[in-house]
């Protein structure tokens, strides 16, 4: 009998809870004479605020208070940007959590209301009469960064918030001595994070005492309590934040919000407490987005298909404000993985952030690096069909080989350890890429348009040493701690500073504990999710949780291990080089009868009775965990299409995925962030993407219009993996969150093209809705 | 998601939900609500008072009607699309329902109020404007009957009179060896139909002895393809025959093509005449 779990999918014990609907969210809590706030909200993409009267909306039903931007002034500071990416001229203007004299987006605050109900602040929201003056309008990122376009900012010229370079070896070199060059545009849609739950907030503040606490739909309690004392002035050590459940964030739950911040200030100025939460059509304006870049890019390379260089000029839009870690997505999470699995030794990329009349853009499920693997993925197609050599081929002639410890890539990062050929070939293997490609020529001589796309692919994750993200401008650190703690009947708890909001962590963190030290997986709890009863920690995005924190849990466990060691030499009356363990059992080397189970020791240290000389009472132990690198997962996707040439409709027909996540604490929860990591990349390749008419208004303002993935639209999804341990991980982690994400995308977007490749299509601004693909196809037939 | 104030009744008979329609200025009758609520969730209606149908039972259910079928307003797609008699006697409103919205939708939403809310892209109008099927109404004047091809007068427009409510859809059976197909191309978020194509065609002796085509989503109302029905008749319906019929219902559209960001006027047009092509294939490989 064994306890060990790692390697085993057990179920996610969360699940019970949640799939019952009996889990209490944010917007569950009710709290005595908790009032509510409902917010106004631009419907302008940009104008002057001439006037606000708010006279008649305060004397309607029930209405408690009526406040605009002009009452946060001197109370609430500005919204905070906390990336501030070092030498790219970074502009930051004020963003003001209520709208003072202009708004900059359809959703921009303008006013709140709060009453006895959330109907009754509804209907008076409808009595505030605001005079708007409007102003031009910019949307698409490079239009946006012309000269004579709409200014957003005063203090901002051209509407480019920072200009980032990376850059390693010689490209222009490069590409002036090439033997073939491609080039192409690539538009990545704006894309809307869906979280099942919209966000919310709860806020309550004891004015005697000057404490503030609130509840939060955050991946990152920490952060929002130190943020909602940046905004609000209340002391850190004053403000609790709860993130409760939270239903999925994709990243739109990493950025401290106005709303959140409008409903602390109602709190305190109301000595009530307040509930706002956001309505669906809301959150389709209000919550940051994804995305919305225009990428020109061009490889290089020589005839026996070498790649030699890698040139970007990416226009990545900011939306109005810069959201809280805006400008680290499409720079040091995106840029710096320009070599993607390639030798490339010769890279330039300059990435202009730029301010847009939408919504603001930050973090979104893989986070600049699906914006990356696309332009590179969709370049190495174009420069394989350049040479006439197999992408399958071409691929495997220019990825990295096998490393174990340690590779430098051009743009000046150490990938961790890696084995591409693997993914790829295991991935060719599974699909019977041959089979796939002779039955796609049988399909062709038919004239039937097939396709088969693939990406090999590896991202930068678990953020990852806090001393690199002090160097690239993060303003905070990425550590993460926590506290493992033994009760006397040999039972666990577990404080993490991280807050895994549906990923399966309460889950994958006991495996952690059970495998470090012998206990059953269900006598592990783990505690996440209140700032005032969890250690400090970062937050859950990034595919960092398990990495970073799940090392934090590893090495408290091993304190407890080593005081453990002690305690059972004393009890067993051996010295404590003679003890050794296995699976939860220490006992004297030679010896296995003579023996203490962790339960033994647990009740020991906690009742103290007899403990070694200078030996504190009780088994806990905190350990902090800063990665001394990122890690970097990777993978080989591969999908096949078959479009029809008279509607443009694309069937998505088979999928594969071999991926590499490093050690796999539980192969089901993995399996399961594949599936639907895939799901939301395969999203922007065919249906997904924020349209906003030439005024600003978006036109996909619903779930109607807006096209999320559905899974009669989805093949089965093939996965499989390997495994290639970091080598700087104290378990092998390199985390998984993402990675389905971060490959479909390219792969649905490169199978689409290789299938109009015979009419001579070789771009379509993605989404690849039937209409777009029709169009093109036509216009190909008519010489276009 | 806040709707505005509004006063609840729920009628109990047709005479009831009459007297309460003509009773309260701007009243609303609610069935399924999957079209009502949604717009006074958004605030796009907001209508003072609601008069709830859904309890009134003479309103539902599937019944004979001389050689067709006679649907109750408050009967639900899922019950359409299910039903037996449906199938044998009009299959392709069976058809048709059953590929409305999704599942919840189904169950939910009934013919009534889909019919009465009229949207351009719904799936049974042009359903039932191909079948030749009757509207029938309440008002304060008593009953009267509309023929579907009337009853549709624009976007979300339709022949009702004011306080006048759908109790009934008169199907007529469809003709004995007579082939029929709905096809529609779905919009990926909403479901409903960017284009969708209703054809019957009857064959005698290799040759099409009657066809009534109309086409859905394109304009503000279903349009009969007169054109392709012209061609058609007397046409063999070989492919090459059916393919030249359908490329006319490019004539049968009258310059009021719809387009959105999704899909455009002209690929709306373009798709019609894909989508009648293929529900004519379908239509005449079920006959005979």
């Amino acid at each position: 009998m064994t306890t060990r779990s790692f390697g085993s999918g057990i179920r996610r014990r969360e699940d019970p809870r949640l799939i019952t609907g009996k889990a209490p969210y944010t917007d569950d809590i009710k709290l005595p004479g908790m009032v509510h706030a409902a917010i106004l909200r631009s419907p302008h993409a940009h104008a002057n605020i001439k006037s606000i009267d708010t006279s008649a909306a305060a004397s309607q039903p029930g209405v408690v208070a009526v406040y605009t931007g002009a009452d946060t002034d001197g109370v609430l500071a500005g919204m905070p940007c906390a990336w501030l990416i070092p030498g790219s001229d970074l502009k930051t203007p004020e963003h003001p959590a209520i709208a003072k004299d202009r708004v900059r987006y359809v959703g921009d605050a303008v006013a709140v209301v709060v009453a006895g109900t959330r109907y009754e602040a509804e209907d008076a929201l409808e009595h505030i009469e605001v005079e708007y003056e409007t102003l031009g309008v910019v949307i698409n990122p490079k239009a946006a960064a012309q000269p004579g376009a709409a200014q957003l900012h005063d203090d901002v010229e051209n509407n480019i918030a920072f200009t980032w370079a990376v850059a390693g070896g010689d490209a222009d070199a490069a590409f002036a001595a090439a033997d073939v060059t491609v080039s192409d545009t690539i538009t990545l849609p704006r894309l809307i994070a869906n979280p099942m739950e919209p966000r919310s907030a709860v806020a309550s503040y004891m004015a005697a005492m000057g404490e503030l606490t609130l509840w939060s739909t955050s991946q990152n309690p920490h952060i929002a309590r130190f943020l909602t004392s940046v905004v609000t002035g209340v002391p850190e050590h004053k403000i609790r934040v709860i993130a409760p459940e939270v239903g999925g964030g994709f990243g739109s739950k990493i950025p401290y919000y106005p709303d959140e911040a409008i409903t602390a200030f109602c709190a305190m100025k109301l000595g009530v407490p307040v509930k706002w939460t956001e309505t669906r059509s809301e959150n389709y304006l209000a919550t940051t987005q994804g995305r919305d870049h225009v990428e020109e890019v061009e490889m290089a390379a020589t005839s026996d298909g070498t790649i030699t260089g890698l040139r970007t000029t990416v226009y990545a839009g900011m939306g109005a404000y810069l959201s809280t870690a805006a400008p680290g997505v499409p720079t040091i999470l995106h840029g710096l993985m320009y070599s993607g699995a390639y030798n490339i030794p010769n890279i330039s990329g300059t990435i202009y952030g730029v301010f847009n009349n939408g919504t603001p853009v930050d973090a979104y499920r893989g986070a600049g690096r699906p914006e990356a693997t696309t332009l590179i993925e969709r370049l190495v197609d174009l420069t394989a069909a350049a040479l006439d050599m197999d992408p399958a081929e071409f691929r495997r002639k220019n990825l990295i080989p096998k490393f174990e410890n340690g590779h430098d890539v051009a743009t000046g990062i150490i990938y961790d350890s890696g084995d591409y050929e693997l993914t790829l070939n295991t991935c060719l293997a599974n699909a019977d890429y041959e089979g796939l490609r002779a039955a796609q020529a049988a399909a062709r001589a038919e004239g039937r348009l097939v396709g088969i796309g693939m990406a090999t692919w590896v991202e930068i994750c678990g953020l990852g040493p806090s001393q690199v993200a002090g160097a690239v401008g993060f303003q905070g650190g990425l550590w993460e701690s926590a506290i493992v703690r033994f009760h006397p009947t040999g039972k666990v708890n577990v404080m993490v500073g991280s807050s895994p909001h549906g990923q399966g962590e309460e889950t994958t963190f006991a495996q952690i504990v059970s495998e470090e030290l012998g206990v059953p997986v269900e006598d592990v709890e783990i505690i996440h999710g209140d700032t005032d009863n969890t250690p400090m920690g970062w937050g859950t995005y990034g595919s960092r949780t398990t990495v970073v924190s799940g090392g934090a849990i590893a090495f408290a466990s091993r304190k407890i291990k080593e005081k453990s060691k002690e305690l059972a030499a004393h009890l067993l009356e051996a010295a404590v080089e003679d003890i050794e363990y296995d699976d939860g059992r220490f006992f004297v080397r030679g010896s296995d009868d003579q023996a203490k189970t962790i339960q033994d020791i647990a009740l020991m240290a906690n009742v103290a009775w007899s403990m070694p000389e200078g030996m504190e009472p009780g088994l806990e132990a905190s350990a902090f965990y800063d990665p001394p690198n990122f890690t970097y997962p990777f993978g080989t996707h591969l999908a096949v299409v078959e479009v029809n040439a008279e509607t443009g409709h694309i069937d998505l027909q088979n999928y594969w995925a071999v991926d590499d996540c490093g050690v796999q604490i539980n192969p089901m929860i993995v399996e399961g962030q594949v599936h639907g990591g895939v799901v939301q990349g395969v999203g922007p390749a065919l249906w997904e993407g924020v349209v906003y008419d030439d005024n600003g208004q978006p036109l996909t303002g619903t779930m109607q219009d807006y096209a999320l993935p559905r899974a009669d639209l989805l093949p089965d999804i093939n996965v499989a993996s390997t495994t290639t341990p970091s080598p700087h991980h104290p378990l092998g982690l390199k985390g998984v969150g993402e990675a389905g994400t971060i490959a479909a995308t390219p792969t649905v977007y490169n199978a689409v093209m290789d299938a109009l490749r015979p009419l001579g299509v070789n771009r379509v601004d993605m989404p690849l809705t039937p209409e777009k693909v029709w169009r093109a196809i036509n216009d190909a037939k008519n010489g276009g | 998601m806040f709707p505005s104030q509004f006063t609840y009744h729920r009628a109990a008979s047709v005479a009831e939900a009459v007297e309460l329609l003509n009773g309260n200025e701007g009243a609303k009758l609610l069935a399924g609500g999957h079209s009502l609520l949604p717009m006074m969730k958004l605030r796009l209606a907001s209508p003072p008072t609601l008069v709830d149908i859904g309890q009134v039972a003479e309103l539902k259910g599937v019944s004979a009607d001389g050689d067709g079928v006679r649907i109750g307003a408050l009967t639900t797609h899922a019950e359409i699309a299910g039903s037996a008699l449906v199938q044998e006697r009009a299959p392709v409103l069976a058809e048709a329902a059953s590929r409305v919205g999704d599942p919840a939708v189904r169950n939910r939403g009934t013919i009534g109020g889909n019919v009465a809310h009229g949207d351009p892209q719904s799936d049974l109008p042009t359903v039932l404007t191909a079948l030749g099927a009757t509207i029938n109404a309440a008002g304060q004047n008593g009953e009267r009957g509309i023929a579907a091809a009337d009853f549709f007068t624009g976007l979300l427009e339709n022949a009702l009179d004011d306080g006048e409510i759908v109790t009934s859809v008169s199907v007529p059976g469809v003709a004995s060896g007579a082939g029929t197909a709905y096809v529609k191309f779905s919009h990926p978020a909403s479901r409903y139909s960017v284009v969708g194509a209703a054809a019957i065609v009857s064959v005698a002796n290799g040759v099409c002895s009657s066809a009534s085509v109309v086409v859905g989503g394109v304009e503000s109302t279903p349009t009969r393809a007169a054109s392709v029905e012209a061609a058609l008749a007397g046409s063999g319906v070989g492919a090459d025959a059916l393919a030249a019929a359908a490329s006319a219902v490019s004539g049968d559209f009258q310059g009021d093509a719809m387009g959105d960001v999704y899909a455009s006027s002209e690929y709306r047009q373009a798709m019609a005449g894909v989508y009648v092509r293929r529900a004519l294939e379908a239509a005449v490989a079920r006959g005979g």
